[in-house]
């Protein structure tokens, strides 16, 4: 199975999904060294989101989070890729300076109402095709 | 998207520095990414990000200001991690100290006005009725669409230097007319005139309106018509701290709003509220998460305090000194207004710790925690957990004199009728 997503930022990335259950500001709500999710109460507290395709369907949007999240790229604890549930400039704008910085960037795209679930494998094309994929596994 | 045949050039780097690059490929990107259709050019801008997040924030503008980028429109700076006069204030480890005071050199190097404060529009910076601006800071964005009424979104880290470097910002959101219109109606005229014009009503009515409204652009009609610029700062900051609260039409004051339906663009409200006063006393509560006894500190000024405000607490003082620590956090601007009169001395003399250039909630200044922090701030009693650890106690400025003279908590219910 495959969804369209829009692009906001052009990439390509393959990874396992963390799925934001309830909103976050990474402002207050990410460490940016470790990653870790330190909201207290928040459903994925204490899970890391470095190297994880993350499904964020809505944001509580503190503007200082585009420097946690440019804070991450820096540390090298950044997620592979974001998937929106609504467009957003504030997580983008960080990937944006990123690019300014010449450091490694990730693809973030919008899709409506996401509907993956922690643990899925996901890949996502320039074009922000997103499709499911089976890990090759050498038998 | 539209460029300009200007902007075209400056993004080619076929004219301008490399750092004017930078900064309007970001703004160009980032109007893209929202669905903008155009930049439109700004007139004055505010710039949140000079607080320290992180190394990556100091070294990007260390890049900009190598690569040549200077502001091209008046810009003041918001505070930074650090009390540039005593920086010793502040207990951050000394690696970050050094990181947090090059962030803030590299914004005066681009040619920010050093003001360091969260209060611009009470240190000189006030946008006009109608002007097209790109500010930061949640409660000076508030301030500047509600009070103002000149016109911005809630610009944050890394967007907020941009839009000043390139002079523009992405033509969405409230610069645009039609998303200025209020759909939420709340109505205050239910409550007692005594209790609607009292300075400790507008911050708690600030913290209701960011839960009830969140993004929604609301108009609170009812409110007295001669109500002060420090009231309404305390009813900004109280609103954009519970919610993502920009413009709050206040019938009467806000110059976009002469009237509810003025505010509403003559369309009938998507939801009315009629705020009862126990309404009121439940917000008025939730801001406190200690009760009673002992307190550890008084913080003020979230936003800075002003010149009036400092001399109220020096009335309501009345030369009794203070048994627990009193920070006031103001500009540079209002200290230097008390040192005119000797007023700092005697500020100190009673136990005031004045915070310049930054904050106690933004970095450690605050005893070490745990602790109970006694405010008249909605904005200092919605942070303090989370960012200091301490719990806050919500009272009026009387209160806090009272409760830091005593060294617990003293509440006058008398004026919450």
């Amino acid at each position: 199975m495959t969804w369209e997503s829009e692009v906001l930022f052009a990439g390509t990335a393959q990874g396992t999904v963390l799925r934001f259950d309830k909103p976050i500001s990474f402002w207050g709500g990410i460490n940016p060294v470790t990653s870790a999710v330190t909201l207290a109460g928040h459903p994925q507290h204490g899970l890391t989101i470095a190297d994880k395709i993350l499904v964020i369907p809505s944001l509580i949007g503190s503007s200082s989070s585009s420097a946690i999240i440019l804070e991450l790229f820096y540390k090298k604890m950044a997620p592979k890729a974001l998937i929106l549930g609504n467009r957003d400039a504030i997580l983008p704008v960080g990937v944006v300076v990123a690019k300014q910085m010449d450091w490694p960037t990730i693809p973030v795209v919008v899709l409506p109402d996401p509907p993956f679930q922690t643990g899925t494998k996901l890949h996502i094309d320039e074009n922000g095709l997103i499709s499911e994929f089976q890990p090759y596994t050498n038998s | 998207m539209y460029l300009s045949g200007f902007e075209k050039t400056i993004l080619s780097g076929s004219t301008g520095q490399r750092g004017d690059q930078m900064a309007l490929e970001i703004v160009a990107e980032t109007a893209r990414m929202l669905g903008a259709e155009r930049l439109v050019e700004i007139e004055s801008s505010h710039i949140d990000g000079c607080l320290y997040h992180g190394d990556s924030g100091v070294l990007f503008c260390e890049k900009l200001v190598t690569e040549g980028a200077r502001i091209k429109v008046p810009t003041t700076t918001n505070v930074g991690a650090l009390n540039l006069l005593k920086p010793d204030q502040t207990r951050l480890p000394p690696e970050q100290r050094k990181m947090a005071f090059r962030l803030m050199v590299a914004h005066e190097k681009m040619g920010c006005t050093p003001s360091w404060t969260c209060a611009p529009y009470q240190a000189g910076m006030r946008p006009t009725l109608g002007q097209q601006v790109a500010w930061g800071e949640s409660n000076a964005v508030a301030f500047t669409n509600t009070v103002l009424g000149a016109r911005t979104n809630r610009y944050g880290d890394f967007l907020d230097i941009a839009c000043a470097i390139s002079g523009r910002a992405p033509y969405y959101g409230l610069h645009k007319d039609e998303n200025r219109i209020a759909e939420m109606l709340i109505d205050v005229s239910g409550l007692s005139p005594s209790l609607i014009s009292t300075d400790a009503f507008f911050p708690v009515l600030g913290a209701m309106i960011g839960r009830l409204a969140g993004e929604t652009v609301c108009v609170v009609d009812g409110m007295p018509k001669h109500a002060t610029d420090d009231q309404l700062k305390a009813l900004c900051a109280g609103a954009a701290s519970t919610g993502a609260v920009a413009l709050i039409h206040i019938t009467g004051i806000t110059p976009e709003a002469p009237d509810a339906a003025t505010a509403l663009g003559g369309l009938e409200p998507k939801e009315i509220i009629h705020i009862t006063h126990d309404m009121v006393i439940e917000a008025r509560n939730s801001l406190s998460l200690a009760k009673a006894g002992p307190i550890d500190s008084v913080a003020l000024g979230s936003p800075h305090f002003s010149n009036e405000e400092c001399r109220s607490l020096l009335t309501l003082a009345n030369g009794q000194k203070f048994k627990v620590p009193v920070y006031i956090c103001l500009g540079r601007h209002t200290l230097e207004q008390l040192e005119a009169d000797n007023a700092d001395k005697d500020l100190r003399n009673l136990g005031a710790e004045f915070v310049v250039d930054t904050c106690v909630v933004v970095t450690p200044i605050l005893p070490e925690s745990p602790g109970v922090m006694m405010t008249n701030s909605a904005k200092f009693a919605h942070y303090a957990t989370g960012n200091t650890g301490h719990a806050p106690v919500f009272g009026t400025l009387f209160d806090c004199v009272k409760s830091a003279q005593a060294g617990h908590v003293i509440w006058d219910q008398g004026v919450w009728g």
